[in-house]
């Protein structure tokens, strides 16, 4: 019980990773997440604006079942599974982030700078939210695939797009945490 | 329901997900940073075990449950949609520190603002559908 409660360190996260995969594709399906974003978008009417949208959610639906399952998992993370979010993360990391204002740093797994409800209901807040979701929604489905599709199943079944989209995320977010975090805080 | 199979690997996935931090912002942004092997060693790790379940898979010594024989579908080729696509995916994973099936684990942890983020994706989704015709490839 106590490891369960303790965080897992990465050579855990690794292997367990590689099993979902593993499972997902015995189960008969390709593993990947952003999918799901056009799927939802079709469920909600997308199809009436663009053809694009003119599919059978329905031949999606155990994917949909996934993504339910990940937001129960990580209720239950959340509620019963992680009694202190605190971070083991490099003291230098945790010099920067205090030094442009960060607050509470590696004492949660969210900083209150983004995910707080006070910086939620701000115009700032909502739109680094809301803007960041669009570059998420629109560049997974431009490239083709996310950090599961790309990273983990392209690049495991040695996919040269997935190398090269790969490279593409780690610039977006390369430029992010060097040039557009400072930035913005 | 012969697919409530998935809905218990998406629980498990979550858990693994939060349990190793891999959901953190923290830890994305050390990350870009260079300042921790935390999660390179997370992915590295499951790309290098997932690259050996897939010659199994291909040299077809294992098949799915129904006995199939499991192919991963052909990603979309194109460099320049993969590579601009992957660096606005990255500009966004960067700045909020979620990825797609994040999104989804952080509802069950801060349910406002991972909406938020979710009705974007969902925006920036159906903006890519409109005007994926016009885009460079």
């Amino acid at each position: 019980m106590d490891f369960i409660l303790q965080p897992w360190p990465w050579f855990v996260g690794g292997p367990l990773i590689a099993l979902s995969l593993f499972l997902y594709f015995y189960f008969g399906k390709n593993f990947g997440a952003s999918t799901n974003f056009e799927t939802l978008c079709t469920m909600v009417g997308a199809g009436k604006v663009s053809n694009y949208f003119k599919k059978d959610w329905k031949e999606r639906d155990f994917a949909l079942l996934f993504v339910v399952g990940l937001v129960i998992g990580g209720f239950i993370s959340a509620t019963y599974l992680i009694p202190s979010q605190s971070i083991d993360l490099n003291p230098k990391t945790v010099q920067e982030l205090t030094d442009l204002g960060f607050s509470n740093v590696a004492n949660q797994y969210f900083p209150d700078e983004i995910f707080s409800e006070d910086v939620v209901f701000s115009l700032k807040g909502f739109l680094i939210l809301i803007l960041s979701g669009v570059l998420i929604g629109f560049g997974t489905r431009y490239a083709g695939g996310c950090t599961s599709g790309h990273a983990i199943t392209g690049l495991s079944s040695l996919q040269l797009p997935s190398l090269l989209a790969v490279i593409g995320f780690f610039i977006g977010g390369i430029i992010a945490a060097w040039f557009v975090i400072p930035v913005l805080f | 329901m012969k697919n409530i199979k998935f809905l218990i690997l998406g629980i498990f996935f979550a858990i693994v997900l939060s349990k190793t931090q891999a959901i953190s912002w923290y830890r994305f942004y050390e990350m870009f940073r260079f300042q921790s092997f935390h999660m390179y060693g997370i992915i590295g790790g499951a790309v290098v075990l997932s690259a050996i379940i897939m010659q199994l898979f291909k040299s077809g010594k294992v098949k799915d449950m129904n006995g199939n024989k499991i192919v991963p579908k052909p990603k979309k080729k194109g460099f320049i949609s993969t590579i601009l696509g992957g660096t606005l995916f990255g500009l966004g994973w960067g700045i909020s520190g979620a990825c797609a099936a994040p999104i989804f684990v952080i509802l069950g942890f801060k349910f406002l603002p991972a909406l938020i983020l979710l009705v974007g994706a969902l925006l920036g989704a159906f903006l890519y559908g409109i005007v994926s015709k016009k885009l460079p490839n």
